[in-house]
């Protein structure tokens, strides 16, 4: 089962925010299921069409993701999925 | 004058609150957040929050004990499939108006978004839903477009308190839009206005309303602060006249109040030309008209003559009874008691001030 870990910014909104582990085929799935043990986090994450939004960035195996929009990166079952936020402004 | 004022700031949003004749900070809360519009519903007391959170896009957030605590609601979302234009999906980038339905309609809330989309919540902002009509307007895709952000934007929402369902619009670009049936069909209302940077400045569409106002006292009385100048109608929008001063420092800017008592008086806050856009010769005035924009006085006193460089937002000025109050581009905050013959410094080092409410 593929780890999920997430920048630590993310526990402004999400207090119990820790490494989770979550099933799914596909990276929506994961998602999906993330949003179950913190709900809300999806809208933080990907925009109401479903795609990454702007300034977060998703790492699968230390690798940056090619399909921001619908998510289609493949992973293995011991694969560490890293939600991050890009550095940006001031 | 209301005794607190809410401050939607670059970096989180910000309470005043007047007190034994003293303005006081009161609360300060999503610190380091951007805070587009901070908004008190004067029917029931609720703060709102439209946050614009640089990486997790836009949130909105609701209050019932003065910002002590909060609870996030989801914030307006277009529905899976739509398209700014052709290719480019719709989501919600930035929420710039909102407005409470009036009294009669105790649950409904109004909130205006980039890019283009006008939501209405029936069930006191649990939910909001996108204005189909006005989303399929036949002019939205191919008329209206981006002014002051990257995409087509409502700032302005004007619920008519004598006829809850008649409502106007202010959108950059395409101008003011107007429903008698809450949102159910919408005419156009640009008659008058002049934009110099089209073709045609006398279009139809593609006007720049940077904000709309109307008089409390008489909601026909209607004033913009426009890309273009000043603008005031008299009928209810069906006829604009400029009423700026051409050559004069009250033509551009980006905010204007109208006052509670006296659909004559009207301020702005001028700013040095849409190339430019600072402070008029580094100095920071308010101008004032007394009588419908015939006559303008460059209000001064207090408020620093050199070295300046801030400009007002257009949810930056507001006024209650005599006060009139502004926030800045650079972090400054002035009040004046008696509607801007003299000013005071509330403070000096605030963030970069977006929105201004008085409210109880």
């Amino acid at each position: 089962m593929p780890t999920v870990k997430f920048t630590k910014a993310l526990k402004r909104f999400f207090p119990q925010l820790k490494d989770t582990s979550a099933e799914g085929n596909t990276l929506v799935e994961i998602l999906h299921e993330i949003e179950v043990h913190y709900p809300g986090m999806c809208s933080y994450v990907l925009d109401e069409q479903g795609s990454l939004r702007k300034h977060v960035n998703i790492f699968i195996d230390g690798s940056i993701i090619n399909d921001r929009t619908k998510l289609t990166d493949s992973f293995s079952e011991h694969s560490e999925i890293y939600i991050i936020q890009a550095l940006s402004g001031g | 004058m209301k005794p607190t004022l809410l401050l939607g700031t670059r970096k989180g949003f910000i309470s005043y609150h007047f007190n034994n004749g003293k303005w006081q900070m009161e609360n300060l809360s999503f610190d380091g957040v951007p805070v587009s519009i901070a908004y008190a519903d004067s029917r029931n007391g609720t703060w709102w929050a439209c946050l614009d959170h640089g990486h997790w896009g836009v949130k909105l957030h609701r209050s019932n004990d003065r910002g002590a605590t909060w609870e996030e609601v989801e914030a307006p979302k277009y529905p899976e499939g739509e398209e700014v234009k052709d290719g480019m999906p719709a989501v919600t980038r930035y929420m710039w108006a909102m407005a409470h339905g009036g009294i009669n309609f105790s649950s409904r809330l109004w909130i205006g978004t980039d890019p283009g989309g006008l939501f209405m919540s029936e069930d006191a902002g649990n939910s909001f839903q996108l204005v189909e009509s006005l989303w399929k307007h036949p002019t939205r895709k191919t008329g209206w477009f981006g002014g002051g952000r990257d995409l087509p934007g409502i700032h302005s929402i004007l619920v008519d308190p004598r006829d809850e369902d008649h409502i106007y619009i202010g959108i950059s670009c395409a101008g003011v839009f107007e429903t008698v049936d809450a949102g159910k069909t919408w005419e156009i209302r640009n008659k008058g206005l002049r934009a110099d940077f089209l073709p045609d400045p006398y279009a139809e569409l593609g006007h720049d309303p940077h904000i709309v106002v109307a008089a409390p006292s008489n909601p026909d009385a209607m004033w913009q602060q426009n890309h273009c100048g000043i603008f005031r109608t008299t009928d209810g929008a069906k006829n604009w006249q400029y009423v700026g001063q051409t050559g004069g420092p009250a033509h551009f800017g980006f905010a204007i109040a109208v006052a509670e008592d006296n659909p004559e008086q009207a301020w702005v806050a001028p700013a040095n030309s849409d190339e430019k856009r600072i402070a008029v010769k580094g100095s920071l005035f308010i101008c004032r008209t007394d009588d419908g924009g015939k006559s303008w006085k460059e209000l001064r006193n207090g408020l620093p003559q050199e070295n300046c460089f801030d400009i007002v937002y257009r949810h930056a000025l507001a006024t209650s009874g005599d006060a009139v109050v502004f926030g800045t581009t650079t972090g400054n905050l002035f009040l004046s008691n008696d509607r801007g013959n003299n000013w005071q410094v509330l403070n000096n080092y605030l963030p970069m001030i977006h929105s201004v409410q008085f409210a109880d």
